[in-house]
């Protein structure tokens, strides 16, 4: 067991930065050819920066939409933001100063992270639109999400894991110098779970999290007057004229 | 009330999301566009023996063109943030209506053929292959969206609807179903110069008539100019301003600013249309061939200026595209910006004081003003954001004594579209037209009954259009949409005019 999830993980993880680099890549090939910012927009590039900084950090266009969608999103999201910075003790030694700070919070987080997301899954059932628009892989991520934080959640809360054994294992994945993992089924489960969303992270709507940064209705300078702004495929349109 | 073969849906007091009502819509299907039209754009005169296939090409070729594409079909998470977002959807009830279900027809042909998980799980991730069936949904939906933007502004990720239905058009057009209307008009543009095919003489004689008209009225010569080489100021003006009421009281008043102002300008019978329909079927190469003509018309008169009148789309084009699709304007006068809106020139003019104004010949009046989706939602007007609000209400309240907002949900960048825009103002989407001014039309009763609003004024050839037909069907009348510069001309007192008849002379200035 302990050599299968090793040998997952490091599948897991190559194929999440490949994918992310590939996908990356891919969007950042592909040109925008004309000047699409939703206005009003910011003027300058450091007006940009600040725009999806409150895009990213506190969703800024979902408060505008619907409050309750919103507080769902962000318990999710920052739920799992400290979750994952707790996470950071087991591949870290010594533990960071910070990251023992977090501890307190990153521990309870996990109920905020489960509640937001029993609150988004709940919308896809109890909203006629959102039951509308879901397709069963709707589903399936959100249950592989819960599924994840309960599993993990129960490990701090209810049967506690050996925590020593499962650092000095995760410090082996890093340095190549394998160890055993703890015989312990929840660990498995929350291990295998994670390792499933890393591999469809790329080819999913997960994609979301990088897409966000690459919109041209959110990071377009809004200047087509002052600067004129061509793509190369549209150049070649003109010198063919 | 006019009468209509469909249910005109009831205003509320308090508008709410309804539930969805699957199919009310299906039925809707806006006239394709004959072979001969389709032909004169470059595109396949029918629907081509392998359709399928280069429709799958075509979408190929565009993901690889436009960033916006490829990453709203990877972006969505169905959060549903703008399923009550969409005018259509509020006035229609059909779920494909809403502004996800309508990008999902697109997205899960995307992830049938581009995607790992839809080619081996389609039913997992809801993708299907193009069928008959899913182009002829393509075909009734994607027509179904006036391309106002709003869903983008609450989308998290700011995922514009508008850019997957331009390029759904692109996609159809390029296998041979194009839309009548808007095709057909692109044809006019390029055969005669403007949208509803006034060749230039019929046009010289339209502004003869207003200078005769003006004249009658005020007893000044303003001049309505025509192809006046070496002029200062291109106008390029959407042409249901030369005719269409109430937009020609609009162009009046743009001709009595550039009076007062003292400033030379002309019209264009070459450029003789704002509009740029090239943008409603997403066709980079037909809205770049439309906006050439007003390079061409600015280079061979002279001009050192261009400026647009009252039209929201084309503003679109012409402050967010034009610099891209014809530029660079180094052949214009520096000073300003290129384009220039006519607001920005009004409003310039009354902060000058060049302008005298009285107020009070609008005060049979109680305005309100329709944020146009365009103007809000992609352009700018002036240095700061948010100017395409600011501006035009200061001219507003500069030559008018009562002024109020609509609910603030439904204004600035939270506009509603009127119900016409994108390519759907024609009589065979009536319907759809009727429903998708819900929203408006009840903002409109909330002003009207708590604050005894009397008129709208709108700065968009196609707001004013739909609008005079529609607004019938919810018990206005089509008197009450006014243009902006219909309000600047009443209450500009041009420099020698003579007094209303009466004793009652005003102050003139004289200077």
């Amino acid at each position: 067991m302990s050599l299968a999830i090793t040998v997952l993980f490091y599948v897991a993880t190559v194929i999440l930065i490949t994918g992310l680099a590939y996908r990356i890549w891919v969007y950042a090939k592909v040109p925008a050819p004309l000047k699409i910012a939703t206005t009003p927009a910011p003027v300058t590039k450091g007006g940009v920066a600040l725009r999806m900084f409150r895009e990213v950090a506190f969703f800024e266009s979902l408060f505008k939409s619907n409050k309750l969608l919103w507080l769902l999103g962000v318990l999710f999201h920052l739920g799992l933001l400290l979750v994952l910075l707790r996470h950071l003790r087991y591949f870290i030694n010594p533990v960071p100063t910070v990251i023992e700070l977090v501890q307190p919070f990153g521990k309870y987080a996990a109920f905020a992270m489960i509640a937001g997301l029993l609150g988004l899954w709940a919308r896809r059932f109890v909203i006629d639109r959102v039951r509308y628009i879901s397709a069963p892989s709707d589903h399936l991520i959100l249950a592989l999400l819960v599924l994840i934080g309960i599993s993990g959640a129960s490990m701090t809360f209810v049967s506690h894991v050996d925590v020593v054994g499962l650092k000095s294992f995760t410090l082996g994945l890093l340095t190549f110098d394998w160890k055993p993992l703890p015989s312990d089924l929840l660990l498995v489960m929350h291990l295998f779970l994670v390792a499933v969303l890393m591999i469809i992270f790329p080819y999913s709507k997960l994609l979301h999290g990088v897409g966000v940064f690459f919109s041209p209705t959110r990071n377009q300078v809004d200047n087509p007057r002052e600067k004129r702004h061509l793509a190369d495929w549209a150049r070649k349109l003109e010198e063919n004229s | 009330m006019a009468k209509a073969k469909f249910e005109v849906p009831e205003l509320q007091e308090y508008p709410e999301v309804p539930k969805i009502e699957p199919g009310t819509m299906a039925h809707l299907e806006t006239f394709k566009a004959k072979p001969e039209f389709q032909e004169a754009l470059g595109f396949p005169g029918e629907l081509t023996d392998n359709w399928q296939e280069q429709a799958i090409e075509a979408m190929g070729d565009m993901l690889g063109k436009y960033r916006s594409l490829k990453v709203y079909m990877d972006s969505c998470v169905k959060c549903g943030a703008c399923t009550d977002k969409c005018h259509y959807y509020l006035g229609t009830k059909d779920p494909k209506n809403m502004p996800v279900a309508r990008q999902d027809l697109m997205r899960k042909v995307y992830r049938r053929y581009f995607t790992l998980a839809g080619k081996f799980f389609p039913k997992l991730v809801g993708a299907t292959d193009f069928t008959q069936e899913v182009l002829d949904d393509w075909y009734n939906y994607f027509h179904q969206c006036s391309q106002c933007r709003r869903c983008s502004v609450f989308c998290p990720y700011g995922i514009d609807t508008a850019e997957i239905s331009m390029a759904a058009r692109e996609i159809m057009d390029r296998i041979g179903v194009g839309d009548k209307y808007s095709n057909e008009i692109i044809g006019k543009v390029y055969r005669i110069g403007n949208n509803l095919g006034l060749p230039g003489p019929a046009l010289e004689d339209t502004l003869e008539g207003l200078e005769e008209d003006v004249f009658d009225e005020t007893g000044v010569e303003v001049k309505y100019p025509m192809d006046v080489k070496g002029a200062d100021i291109l106008l390029v003006t959407p042409s249901a301003d030369f005719f269409a009421e109430p937009h020609v009281d609009g162009l009046i008043g743009y001709g009595k600013v550039f009076h007062e102002a003292g400033v030379s300008w002309t019209v264009s019978s070459k450029a003789s249309e704002a509009a740029n329909f090239g943008m409603f079927i997403g066709s980079y190469e037909n809205m770049r061939k439309v906006s050439l003509r007003i390079r061409e018309a600015a280079l061979e008169l002279g001009v050192k200026r261009i400026i647009f009148g009252e039209c929201g789309h084309a503003w679109r084009v012409a402050y967010a595209f034009l610099n891209t699709l014809a530029g660079p304007f180094d052949f214009l006068d520096k000073n300003y910006p290129v384009p220039q809106h006519i607001l920005e020139f009004t409003l310039d003019e009354i902060e000058k004081g060049t302008l005298n104004i009285d107020k009070s010949l609008n005060d049979d009046m109680v305005l309100t003003f329709h944020d146009s989706c365009n103007v809000a939602r992609a352009t700018r007007m002036g240095d700061k954001p948010g100017g395409q609000f600011d501006i035009p209400r200061a001219v507003i309240k500069a030559v008018c004594n009562n002024y109020v907002d609509m609910p603030e949900d439904t204004i600035r960048e939270a506009t509603f579209c009127c119900g016409g825009g994108g390519g759907l103002l024609t009589d065979d989407l009536m319907e759809l037209r009727v429903k998708g001014a819900k929203p408006r039309m009840e903002a409109l009763k909330s002003v009207t009954e708590e604050y005894g609003v009397t008129h709208m004024a709108a700065i968009c050839a196609i707001c004013k259009s739909q609008f005079t037909k529609v607004i019938p069907y919810y018990g206005f009348e089509m008197d009450q949409i006014v243009s902006v510069h219909q309000l600047v001309s009443n209450a500009l007192v041009l420099t020698g005019q003579n007094s209303e008849g009466e004793e009652d002379e005003s102050e003139e200035d004289a200077a």
